[in-house]
């Protein structure tokens, strides 16, 4: 009994941090590179809502998938045009882009409210899949896996890649990256591309495996969250991890705590009480060390323009 | 004016610039350059800041393009796009402003300078090659931001020297050095010139030129005025060519009238703010009305942390511990002390002495109101505030468009003509100045020496924190060092002799001569 709970807890937990581990490891390159993408949660769900409808017609999720991701990357590419090649002020192009972002799914989705398709299913085959307590190391879907992958390829590719050195390089001083010969503006495309795909795909994962329906605003908020880990992990690919998982434990502990009917905690303090125990622990492992400071890209949302 | 006697004319030259010319809107940068550097020569470019000289290696490095003008390299015409280009012809380049990446390692640093990928254990072996042969001290694997200015430099040239250059460009390598890194610099800029790569060596100060280079082309005003040997030149010549007039003579005419005293540290104690800080440790001296009190030292050693505290940017738990005219202000901030008379000039101009996007007028605002009418009653007064930079920008020949120009618009040289200006038009009874020259050009500099000299023989007592000990000999009355935040007791400077001081520099006190040594000379 208690393994099933157990088990059932960590199924919620996973998939309830999957989007928000994708749209932050997005965000982390983008800032990596310098830029400051405050756009998240529009991008998430222009992917959510072009991931629906494609599947929705269709009748594939896969085929979703691969529009959320085209979506997220288009998204993000009006962000790229106006900040990088007409240098505009990154926060508020950011901040207009989740505003769009909000506009344009509740248009294109005005039509799917509350239509269902068939969820994305899990990866591995039935007899894993649905074993009682194997499932949960196999009972996900692709993209938890792809997520899991991904933190360790941006990790390994920031840390041990000389492409991933030019981003951060780019990141840390455009001026002298530019000197030395790199093409800023170029990487930084590639960075806000990369930062779209992922939100996007962590947008379509609320439509296409979450909650397989349209809903106006179906993410909810969760790219500030994906945003605000980005600072709190302090730009480190495996504290990220730690910290969509804990936020997404917390919030599974909270799902449980009301469906036990505990009564004696408002239902609104359990609301904040992911975002709280977030922003703590991460707060405490950044404590104690002096270089706190130099964590965060020293370019991290300058406008650069080649004079 | 002379050839150089160094007639190689067997061997091509190396690099040869015809005709080179460039223009930015309502400027002239390079007009009509020519000259050229031969294998293994050591090519000085002299010139003001504002000469030219950056955006001629701009040009030859590939930053940026001529507009006319053609460059030939081993007897070629080329044409250099791109840095990479320039790289893949074997043109290296050191920075002014150092191309470093802070929060990174010595060998990501290094990395990032290759053209081509290079497997990192291997370049591990390489850099560890290069600073075996030309002995230089690098840990591959601090990050940079520990690492001191000359460590960082010493970045640079590895970067440049892993690619096999036939051209080194050091763009102002000592500006930011002490003395014993110079020397370490000119042994290993001789070993590669040795070797038969040719460096072109871009500076303002003469001294240097004449102890490392064969050959200087000198620019003024974007056009080459004089190409000669600094060996056989001297240095007066060789300045009154860059600046195009007779160099003035600092006329020293305050001594013998020192008064009171208007500044008393005594005990000065602060911990240095982490990470980096340094702290200071009981630190004393006076300096009174129309002496100039030098400051040496070499880098980091707690110049910027006393700076702080005299300013009030940080206070003392102690209010007695600096007395300004008798009165204690060791507690009070840097606004009150202001009011009372002590202004401080900090060595970083844009961003600490002035707001670079600020006006000119807006920047004397900031520091001016406490003493003169600018602000009364927080009105600002913009007529009596125009009226004094333009003041300001007059005394002290200020190179600008106006009172409306943005500090950043201006050559460092002219930023600090006009700060100075600004402090030292509200008459303060004690000046606090860190690196009053530090990257100005000759002319700019004796400008500002002569209005320290001047301020003084008002009455004004003037502390000079420098790391050039040139400056503080021709300038201090009485001269200390601080070393690890603590300072030594002035002594005159009539008594002191260059390698004593050296020796203080370095950290060894004497300890039987310092306590010696008369505090009221």
């Amino acid at each position: 009994m208690n393994s099933v709970i157990l088990v059932s807890i960590i199924m919620t937990l996973v998939a309830a941090s999957t989007p928000i581990l994708l749209a932050a490891l997005g965000e982390l390159v983008v800032e990596k590179s310098g830029v400051l993408n405050l756009g998240v949660e529009g991008m998430m769900l222009t992917g959510a809502v072009a991931g629906f409808a494609v599947a929705f017609s269709t009748g594939s999720v896969a085929l979703g998938l691969v529009a959320s991701v085209i979506a997220g990357i288009a998204t993000a590419m009006i962000f790229a045009v106006l900040t990088l090649s007409l240098t505009a002020n990154q926060v508020a192009t950011g901040l207009a882009l989740t505003i769009f972002g909000v506009g344009a799914s509740s248009l294109i989705g005005a039509g799917f409210v509350g239509r269902t398709i068939d969820r994305l299913g899990p990866l591995f085959p039935e007899v894993l899949a649905s074993h009682p307590w194997l499932r949960a190391l196999f009972g996900h879907d692709i993209i938890v896996y792809l997520s899991l992958a991904l933190v360790l390829g941006v990790s390994v590719f920031l840390r041990r890649t000389r492409a991933g050195l030019i981003l951060r390089a780019v990141g840390e001083n455009d001026a002298s990256a530019h000197a030395i010969g790199y093409p800023v503006i170029g990487i930084r495309y590639a960075a806000i591309a990369f930062g779209g795909a992922l939100a996007g795909l962590g947008g379509a994962y609320f439509s296409l495996a979450l909650t397989p329906m349209w809903a106006d605003r179906l993410t909810a908020g969760r790219g500030w969250i994906a945003l605000a880990l980005v600072v709190f992990s302090a730009w480190k690919p495996g504290r990220l991890l730690l910290g969509a998982y804990l936020f997404g434990a917390v919030m599974t502990f909270e799902l449980q705590a009301k469906a036990a009917g505990i009564t004696w905690l408002a239902p609104e303090v359990l609301a904040m009480a992911p975002y709280l125990a977030t922003i703590l622990v991460l707060t405490m492992m950044s404590l104690g060390r002096k270089t706190g400071r130099l964590d965060a890209p020293a370019c991290l949302g300058k406008p650069f323009s080649v004079s | 004016m002379t050839a150089s006697p160094h007639d190689r004319t067997d061997t091509p030259p190396r690099l040869v610039l015809s005709g080179v010319s460039k223009s930015f809107p309502g400027v002239k940068a390079n007009d009509d350059i020519s000259f050229s550097v031969k294998p293994g020569e050591i090519h000085a470019l002299l010139g003001e800041n504002g000469a030219g000289k950056s955006t001629l290696v701009k040009v030859i490095y590939g930053v940026q393009q001529a507009d006319s003008g053609s460059i030939s390299w081993d007897g070629q015409p080329v044409s250099i796009p791109s840095p990479k280009a320039a790289r893949r012809l074997g043109i290296g380049m050191v920075f002014q402003h150092f191309s470093l990446f802070d929060a990174m390692t010595v060998i990501e640093n290094i990395a990032l300078g290759l053209d081509e990928a290079v497997d990192r254990e291997e370049l591990k072996t390489r850099v560890a090659k290069v600073l075996q042969s030309y002995s230089l001290p690098l840990d591959p694997e601090r990050e940079v931001h520990t690492l001191s200015v000359g460590e960082r430099q010493r970045i640079e040239i590895v970067r440049c020297l892993l690619q096999k250059p036939r051209l080194l460009i050091m763009d102002e390598p000592t500006s930011v050095l002490t003395p014993q890194e110079v020397e370490r610099l000119f042994e290993t800029l001789r070993q590669i010139a040795s070797e038969g790569c040719s460096i072109l060596y871009i500076s303002h100060k003469l001294h240097e030129i004449k102890a490392l280079c064969d050959t200087a082309t000198i620019l003024r005003a974007g056009r080459v005025v004089a190409t000669c040997d600094p060996q056989q030149e001297t240095t007066r010549r060789m300045a009154e060519l860059m600046i195009g007039a007779e160099l003035r003579q600092i006329e020293n005419t305050h001594s013998g009238r020192i008064g009171k005293r208007r500044l008393i540290v005594s005990g000065l104690t602060l911990p240095g703010e982490p990470p980096f800080g340094t702290s200071l440790r009981d630190i004393s001296f006076e300096a009174r009305a129309g002496e100039i009190l030098g400051i040496a030292g070499v880098a980091g050693n707690g110049q910027a942390e006393l700076l702080g505290a005299l300013s009030g940017e940080r206070l003392s738990a102690v209010p007695n511990a600096i007395m300004l005219d008798g009165k204690p202000v060791g507690s009070e901030g840097a606004g009150a002390r202001r009011s009372a008379g002590l202004a401080c000039v900090p060595e970083e101009r844009n961003g600490h002495a002035a707001v670079p996007d600020f006006s000119l007028a807006e920047n004397a605002i900031l520091t001016a109101r406490y003493r003169l009418p600018l602000a009364p009653r927080g009105f600002i007064r913009l007529a009596a505030v125009r009226r004094f930079a333009q003041a300001v920008i007059g005394r002290f020949d200020v190179r600008t468009t106006g009172p409306g120009s943005p500090a950043r618009a201006l050559s460092g040289g002219n930023l600090q003509k006009f700060i100075m200006g600004r402090e030292i038009g509200q008459e303060p009874g004690v000046l606090v100045v860190s690196q009053p020259t530090w990257g100005v050009d000759a002319g700019a500099a004796a400008a500002i020496r002569q209005a320290l000299v001047d301020l003084a023989a008002k009455g004004s007592a003037v502390v000079v924190i420098s790391q050039d000990l040139d400056e503080l000999l021709e300038l201090a009355d009485r001269l200390s060092v601080i070393n690890e935040g603590r300072l030594s007791p002035p002594r005159p400077v009539a008594e002191l002799a260059i390698d004593e001081i050296g020796l203080m520099m370095g950290g060894v006190h004497g300890a039987a001569q310092a306590e010696g040594a008369p505090l009221h000379a």
